[in-house]
């Protein structure tokens, strides 16, 4: 193990390694600026600087507690009544961190799926309807229409396509979860933030999952917050490395996994932390 | 041989924790069994009580239910008791569904404000005032109801100001913390993860808790409601107070009238023992005793009703 660990520490030179996007094909669509998270007076980020390229999926990787979900939910302002988040989230050329931000519009184009799947105890039907209908969408057909392109877009339609008008409580985990995906994008957000969604959910499940947002990155920008690493380097073109508190490392998904820059990810990817 | 005997002894041998454990089932089924009985005593006692005015007294139990007059040391023309108590039992409904219209709101919107708007501020000012109201006896109820409710009444609507729509506020005032504070569990009730669903949809807070929070809290708050309407129906010493306590059918809000219990509590020491008057108080009593049943069993219909949800 020293001598191991030896090895690896001559090969890593940074302590800090935090890349800036340059893919023309997909540009740049989010990106924090210095964002600090505090609760109360506990400071649980002390900086994120990331930047999301458009329509390809992000990880967000580290041990626990290293506020992931802190950054993640900071995002789209799900912090706002628990946290304060100082800093710049500029949202295409927009800062979505100033107090005059609607940011109930603003979520309807930075969305999000939970860790847990929440369902509300409502018709299959309902659940995907309940944000179009909120946005005074009434029309039956309309409805029907989103309904289904969005149940089609997560890969739930031909499960549930007879018993829409059934309890979405009576779901699977792995459907309940796949569900929720489907109510998140039946508003048509530009971003989808996705907090460990898999984790709650047996490995069938979890490849199923894994497939519709492969499928789903076409029409979103993904950000993924797992604890699985063979999920982040199936799925995600970007991977960043969160601990206590920081972004230690931020590149391309085979970087990170392959050549980290890093000492401490490099020991967090191999398995060798703690 | 000798060894497996001891130890067969020893195992078979009642140990004092054993013995403390019999003692200690012995006391506790001794206590239910006590209060089963005590319950079971009083409902056959008033059931018994209340039936002899139709067996002994051979009063119609239609006649009871549906007549409006209430005198029951005077005959009437034909001969018969005048037993009436449907000005009663239309009273204590009255009171009853009127205060728990009138409390649900400022009971639910209380609760939202507590649980939902402002939970900081709900938990230090709310909660605790919420739990002294509950505290508060009912005849200081009462009391100010007829110190501030009735001349109040008097000078809006004239009359004697004793009547249905002062028995109304002091109930109201009465059954409120008790809505509030079960309004508010109910919320609580309702899982985090449904609010974050919700609004991270984009709805804002309003939408969250008019669509999501109230809907999914609907049976604990009609259980709520229910109960604050069972101790409206079942409360004596405040209504009596301020009702008026006549025994005639309520024919306006602000007109002396009577419930149940007003009667019950007014009535009961001036009459003798197995008289006709007598039994006919405790009709009144069975009348009571049944509805607060009925209003448990609503309460545990809904309950389960919820659970399957
Ligand atoms: N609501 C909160 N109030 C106070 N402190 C919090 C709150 N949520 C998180 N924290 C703290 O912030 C830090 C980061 O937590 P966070 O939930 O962001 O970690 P995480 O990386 O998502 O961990 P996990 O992988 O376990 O989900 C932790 O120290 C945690 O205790
Ligand atoms: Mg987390």
């Amino acid at each position: 193990m020293f001598v191991n660990n030896d090895v690896t520490n001559a090969m890593a030179k940074e302590d800090r390694h935090v890349i800036k996007l340059t893919d023309p094909e997909h540009p740049v669509i989010l990106s924090t600026e210095g964002l600090h998270v505090y609760y109360g007076k506990k400071e649980a980020l002390f900086e994120g600087d990331l930047q999301f390229a458009s329509n390809q999926i992000t990880a967000l990787i580290g041990p626990s507690g290293s506020g992931k979900s802190t950054y993640l939910r900071s995002l789209n302002r799900m912090n706002d009544r628990i946290a304060t988040v100082t800093g710049k989230i500029m949202y295409r050329g927009v800062d979505i961190n100033q107090p005059d931000i609607d940011v109930y519009e603003m979520r309807r184009r930075v969305g999000m799926v939970f860790q847990r799947p929440n369902p509300f105890a409502k018709s299959i039907y309902d659940n995907i309807a309940f944000a179009l209908r909120l946005r005074g969408v009434t029309d039956k057909h309309q409805l029907d229409e989103i309904v289904e392109t969005s149940l089609k877009q997560a890969a739930l339609w031909e499960q549930v396509k007879d018993d829409l008008n059934k309890s979405a409580l009576a779901l699977s985990g792995g459907q309940a979860q796949r569900l929720c995906i489907a109510r998140a994008i039946a508003i048509k957000p530009d971003i989808l933030l996705l907090d460990e969604p898999a984790s709650a959910l047996d490995p069938v499940s979890t490849g199923q999952l894994e497939d519709t947002l492969l499928s789903l990155k076409a029409h979103y920008t993904i950000i993924i917050v797992t604890h699985n690493m063979q999920q982040a380097a199936r799925i995600s073109e970007y991977t960043a490395f969160f601990n206590q508190g920081r972004v230690l490392e931020y590149d391309t998904t085979s970087h990170i996994f392959t050549n980290p820059s890093v000492q401490v990810t490099s020991d967090y990817v191999s398995g060798n932390f703690g | 041989m000798k060894s497996t005997q001891q130890l067969e002894r020893q195992l078979k041998r009642r140990s004092k924790a054993a013995k403390l454990e019999i003692w200690g089932r012995l006391i506790s089924l001794t206590a239910l069994l006590l209060i089963v009985a005590v319950v079971v005593g009083i409902i056959g006692f008033v059931a018994s009580k209340g039936i002899a005015t139709f067996t002994s007294n051979h009063v119609n139990l239609w006649d009871f239910l549906s007549g409006k007059n209430w005198n029951p040391g005077i005959t009437d023309a034909h001969g018969k008791p005048e037993v009436g108590a449907l000005p009663m039992i239309v009273g204590s409904f009255l009171i009853t569904i009127l205060s728990a219209i009138v409390a649900t709101p400022f009971a639910i919107g209380t609760a939202v404000f507590m649980n939902e708007i402002s939970p900081n501020k709900g938990a230090k000012i709310l909660q605790p005032v919420t739990e002294l109201l509950v505290g508060i006896p009912s005849v200081v109820y009462g009391f100010i109801g007829l110190s501030v409710v009735v001349p109040t009444t008097r000078a809006l609507f004239g009359g004697s100001g004793f009547g249905i729509l002062s028995g109304t506020c002091v109930l109201f005032v009465m059954i409120l913390p008790t809505v509030t504070s079960m309004s508010a569990d109910a919320l609580r009730a309702v899982p985090r993860y449904y609010r974050e669903a919700s609004l991270a949809l984009g709805a804002t807070q309003w939408q969250t808790i008019y669509k999501v929070v109230l809907r999914a809290a609907t049976p604990g708050l009609m259980t709520a409601v229910v109960f604050g309407m069972a101790r409206a129906f079942g409360e004596a010493l405040a209504v009596q107070m301020v009702i008026g306590n006549a025994a005639l059918m309520p024919n306006s809000l602000v007109s002396p009238s009577s419930t149940l219990t007003s009667v019950l509590t007014t009535g009961i020491g001036n009459t003798v023992m197995g008289s006709l008057q007598n039994n006919a108080l405790w009709s009144l009593a069975l009348v009571l005793l049944l509805m607060s049943l009925v209003f448990n069993l609503i309460i545990r219909l809904i309950g389960r009703k919820g659970r399957l949800q």
